[in-house]
């Protein structure tokens, strides 16, 4: 076996192919071990990481801190609500100072794409993006993969279509990139409004008819509109959205094949999927949560075997 | 580089059908007992005690199970190799269950240490016993000692002792190697 090609996990542009291969290898390992009666493994047992999450989450971030958990580290948390950033301190001050604390790891959601990448050459530490803008979100990323290779043996020669808003989306980019590098067909479907004008020379075809894309692919993943980014009116109202890119039971049925539905949640019950899609048995969401546990596993271990004493 | 045969095949099968009749002894029918290969190298040869206990004694329903210790090792970050992880397969709880251990070669005893600490992720176990085929006597950390060996062997820290097996590279064999 052999290690990652990188020391920080910035995003999925940084990675290989065999450092995504050898991460599903370990997370297989990581999958196993969270189905045991006792869930835990002391590998980690002399790390400390800090996740620093300056935006708000609830899946990742607690998926991040049950993973480190399960590998025995010791976990800080940090919301910046109720930190001194709100007092006017800089990201490498705020960092620095926790990081005289002996902590090993740092696991970082900002606001500001490439917040990540800067840290990294900064501070002494290694650095794992859980969200930078609408930049990367690596781990996202990687247990979507995770979960196709699962359902479907496979990501290679695969067709997916990515639905939604694409334009604000870090989980967006980190698939196609994730995708691409495993040899899969990408595809983006959404308002032209939402779908970023070069998003082409990423190597996807743009499809604009929701129902055509759905007849191409085997994977829909279906995002949320992120009306928390969007500083204009990017489509006339959201029930149009919901006619035009909504997935319902009965497009569904309409195709000739089962595709799979993923969701990276939070999921907006009615807008991109309705629910009766949502807890079908095609859909993978659940899936995807649980895998996620696992990947994130694998991603701190094998960080985490780069840091020498 | 020079090698020595320490055991031969012959050698080895007698010493496999003397083990096997060692654990009959002390398990009889090994309704409350489960094997536990160790790995990478001990499913080898708890697959072939299984298969001589099945096959040559009769002995029906034996559980047999792989543990994986990679997560449980005391080196991690301190080997200069990065650790490899292989397959878990313990697909019942060993709650109360007379577990043995079973590798192919013990050495300082830390693999067994770490097998352990993994194998209480699967329940408490009445108890465990540790069976080795190839025992390299003087050379523990720890204060582990197998309950059945096959052969007791003197072999300084330079020299390798590397058991092979016919299903994986075509011979039943123990070498040991001086590198």
């Amino acid at each position: 076996m052999s290690e990652l090609s990188v020391n920080h996990l910035l995003g999925i542009k940084y990675l290989n192919e065999s450092d995504i291969q050898l991460i599903f290898e370990t997370a297989d390992h990581f999958k196993e071990v969270i189905n045991r009666p006792i869930k835990k493994v002391p590998s980690l047992r002399d790390i400390t990481i800090a996740n620093l999450f300056f935006e708000n989450s609830t899946r990742t971030k607690l998926s991040f801190e049950l993973a480190e958990k399960r590998l025995s580290a010791d976990v800080i948390n940090f919301s910046a609500a109720q930190s001194s950033v709100k007092k006017g301190e800089t990201l490498i001050d705020t960092v620095n100072n926790i990081l005289s604390m002996k902590v090993d790891m740092v696991v970082m959601r900002h606001p500001n794409p490439g917040a990540g990448v800067f840290l990294s050459k900064n501070v002494k530490a290694s650095i794992v993006n859980a969200g930078d803008g609408a930049h990367e979100h690596p781990t996202q990323a990687l247990l979507d993969s995770y979960s196709i290779r699962e359902k479907l043996g496979d990501v290679n020669g695969k067709n997916i279509v990515i639905v939604g808003d694409i334009l604000h989306s870090r989980v967006a980019l980190s698939n196609i990139f994730a995708l691409k590098l495993q040899g899969a067909n990408v595809k983006v479907c959404g308002p032209k409004t939402l779908i970023p004008k070069f998003i082409t020379s990423l190597g996807v075809e743009v499809e604009t008819n929701l129902k055509k894309a759905l007849e191409w692919c085997d994977v829909a993943n279906m995002l949320r509109v992120q009306n928390e980014r969007m500083d204009i009116s990017y489509f006339p109202s959201t029930r149009e959205y919901t006619q035009q890119f909504g997935v319902n039971k009965a497009l569904l049925d309409s195709l000739d094949k089962e595709i799979v539905i993923m969701h990276p949640g939070p999921i907006n019950r009615g807008v991109e999927i309705t629910s009766d899609v949502a807890d079908s048995k095609q859909a993978i969401i659940l899936n995807q949560v649980e895998n996620g546990v696992a990947i994130r596993m694998a991603v701190i271990y094998l960080l985490a075997s780069k840091i020498k004493q | 580089m020079s090698q020595k045969v320490l055991l031969s095949a012959k050698e080895i099968n007698i010493i496999l059908h003397r083990l096997a009749c060692q654990l009959i002894e002390n398990h009889i029918d090994f309704k409350n007992t489960v094997l536990i290969g160790i790995q990478p190298r001990g499913v080898f040869l708890a697959e072939r005690l299984k298969k001589i206990l099945t096959e040559d004694y009769n002995v029906a329903h034996i559980k047999l199970g792989y543990l994986d210790i990679t997560f449980y090792r005391d080196d991690f970050r301190r080997s200069d190799k990065p650790l490899e992880a292989n397959k878990t397969k313990i697909d019942f709880l060993v709650e109360d269950k007379n577990v043995v251990f079973i590798d192919d070669v013990l050495y300082t005893g830390r693999s067994i240490r770490a097998a352990l600490t993994a194998i209480q992720s699967f329940g408490r176990p009445n108890e465990i016993e540790l069976l080795t085929l190839i025992d390299r006597r003087f050379s523990r950390h720890l204060p582990i000692q197998p309950d059945y060996r096959g052969r007791q062997v003197d072999a300084i820290n330079q020299e390798k002792v590397k058991v092979m097996w016919k299903e994986q590279e075509g011979e039943d064999k123990v070498y040991l190697i001086n590198k």
